[in-house]
């Protein structure tokens, strides 16, 4: 296969983000219409890239050689770890698309909202894709400056201030990542991800890429959500239109939060213990006080709000194990199965998350509330969504056949296995915890009686289409784990983590 | 040295202007501050002194002191993006007027985070 199709991920919804206000003049129909046929495009072509493209391909735009030693054009680089990626996003982000076609008939002002959903899904798809920090923070801004308006798009008062909060700390994220860039500019000379890479091996000062790395958590943990930096998420991602919010906590956290830290700290930076460490009690801390927030929540999309941090916390801990692991360059098994652990999580996390905030989207739809106080006895009206929301229960609290059970249960394995006892303790205290709160969930939306007549009626057909198909998703992917397929999704990925600095090599071909 | 610690104490005026004012305008105001800040120290850091422009004059010619565009052309794109993010918090911060009547944040505050 040809390498320039790696440039289609974010030509395509680009294009589809500067057509719709044109098609808009023609049909009115036409801009959710092609949302959902581009994004079906990109999710085909994010599989067929990931199955019959399994090497890792760079492409460099415009065909400019390095100069001597120096590369001085855009570098694209898909490899396992971004095709992995790729596919998470543009599967969220299509279910997500098909949903909207009806959740947003009541909104007004639609074509600006698919056209902000284009651009969103070109921002991720191309930090995914970036190869160097220059495109890395551009792409990163694209995409939270379209999150920031969507999340405002019903411009109800409580959205309009969760959107400020979002954008305020938004920001000031960007510009610490800012500084961080500068600073890597000020080691390296130079902003190529493989380049700073080499430079930074060949370099005897070891303080300041710590410093730099310090920086960067801080910046990418506020897009991540990580817990000291939480505080807009759950008014951002509870505001939002219910498609949005799945795109939000499904995979836009994940790509410019976790992605990046994965990128940034294996792949680019030496390994160094004491930042996995610091990676760890991060993840651990999210875990248990994303938990204890969300159990007290009354309000059904702030609940799986909180949840997105507990379950952003489990990626991290399991990140930050395998770090530890080779960084002292002891137990490579413990750092494969942490790795794995940590992205097979992120793309179960993505799915059932992606399906519960449609879930909580459908149930405002029909019985017009949020507040779990006030629904009740929704069973008899809505069995799609009591099922496929039964399923994205039982697969985020881990129960044994669903995916969400054997990606904690890697992580759990890892961390004893590392001896990370505490670590391994606390996941399974937030796991026992996540169980019980979504089974609060369950009883009070669906089982318990109403207390006043409820008139609620089971949503459209596309809504229903992508929730039924989220919810078998949920089921099937806990056969990633058996040998053959996780060949195919998973290990490349880990490989890409676990390759560390022999990255700069691949890219650089020195 | 002066002038990186120039372009600290701007951007602690920014921090101080955006966790102590109650006005939203105010606060983006201070946004914007921090944001230069970090602009300046990014140029600061690619400044090479009695540098030439990065254009290839004479391409046989031996030693040619030329300026790295890479940090120009990031700050530049960054003071665009920080464009968009002060028009879209200032849109936002006369929506929360026209809905609240106020631009005070001690009274727009609703969620608790």
């Amino acid at each position: 296969m040809e390498e320039w199709i790696i440039i289609l991920f974010f030509v395509i919804p680009l294009f589809g983000a500067f057509t719709i206000p044109i098609a808009f003049w023609f049909s009115p129909n036409s801009p959710k219409l092609i949302t959902s046929i581009l994004t079906f495009i990109l999710l085909i072509l994010s599989l067929y890239a990931l199955v019959y493209q399994p090497k890792s391909t760079t492409y460099i735009l415009g065909g400019w050689e390095p100069v001597g030693n120096v590369p001085i054009a855009i570098y694209l680089v898909r490899d396992g770890l971004s095709g992995f990626m790729l596919v998470i996003i543009n599967l969220i982000a299509f279910f997500s698309a098909v949903y909207a076609m009806n959740y947003m008939e009541e909104f007004t002002g639609k074509k600006y909202f698919y056209v902000l959903v284009c651009l969103m899904i070109a921002g991720m798809n191309g930090v995914v894709l970036a190869g160097d920090m220059f495109n890395l923070f551009v792409f990163t801004e694209i995409a939270a400056k379209s999150s920031y308006a969507l999340v405002a798009f019903g411009v109800k008062r409580d959205e309009l201030e969760a959107s400020f909060k979002y954008q305020v700390l938004g920001g000031m994220a960007s510009l610490i990542i800012l500084f961080g860039i500068a600073m890597i500019y000020w080691q390296t000379q130079t902003l190529n991800m493989a380049d700073i890479s080499y430079m930074l091996q060949n370099t005897e000062n070891n303080i300041f890429p710590v410093f730099i790395q310090l920086i960067l958590i801080t910046g990418f943990g506020v897009k991540a959500a990580i817990i000291p930096f939480h505080a807009w998420l759950p008014d951002a991602h509870s505001s939002a239109p219910s498609p949005i919010s799945a795109m939000l906590s499904g995979v836009l956290i994940k790509t410019l939060g976790v992605y990046v830290i994965m990128r940034l700290f294996l792949n680019v930076f030496q390994l160094n213990e004491s930042v996995s460490i610091v990676l760890i009690a991060l993840g651990g801390l999210s875990m248990i006080v994303g938990v204890l927030l969300a159990v007290g929540a009354w309000d059904l999309k702030r609940l799986l709000a909180y949840s997105s941090i507990s379950h952003i916390g489990y990626i991290i801990a399991g990140l930050g194990i395998g770090m530890t692991m080779l960084a002292r360059g002891e137990n490579h098994l413990a750092a494969t199965l942490a790795f794995t652990g940590s992205l097979f999580h992120m793309a179960n996390h993505a799915v059932f998350k992606g399906l519960l905030f449609l879930n909580a989207g459908a149930i405002e739809y029909s019985a017009n509330t949020r507040d779990m106080k006030q629904m009740g006895g929704l069973a008899k009206y809505m069995p799609i969504t009591l099922s496929s929301s039964f399923s994205a229960s039982m697969s985020i609290s881990g129960m044994p056949p669903f995916s969400g059970f054997f990606s904690k249960l890697i992580i759990i394995v890892a961390a004893v296995i590392a001896g990370f006892y505490l670590i391994a303790g606390l996941a399974v205290i937030a796991s026992i915890i996540t169980l019980a709160y979504f089974a609060k969930f369950q009883k009070y939306a669906f089982y318990n009686k109403s207390a006043g007549e409820n008139s609620a009626k089971e949503v459209p057909y596309l809504m229903r289409f992508s929730m039924i198909s989220l919810a078998v998703l949920c089921l099937l992917m806990s056969v990633l784990v058996l040998p053959g397929i996780r060949d195919v999704f998973l290990n490349p990925a880990v490989n890409t983590l676990m390759e560390t600095t022999e990255y700069a090599t691949r890219i650089l071909g020195r | 040295m002066t002038l990186y610690i120039l372009c600290f104490i701007l951007f602690l005026v920014g921090i101080y202007g955006v966790l102590t004012r109650r006005n939203l305008i105010k606060v983006v105001i201070s946004l914007t501050i921090m944001e230069f800040s970090v602009f300046l120290m990014f140029v600061l850091v690619g400044y090479v002194s009695e540098g030439l422009a990065p254009l290839v004059t004479n391409p046989e010619g031996g030693n040619i002191h030329v300026v790295d565009p890479l940090p120009q052309a990031l700050v530049l794109t960054a003071a665009v993006i920080a464009v968009a993010t002060n028009s879209m918090m200032l849109a936002l911060a006369i929506r929360l007027y026209k809905k609240n009547g106020t631009f005070d944040i001690r009274k727009i505050n609703e969620l608790k985070g």
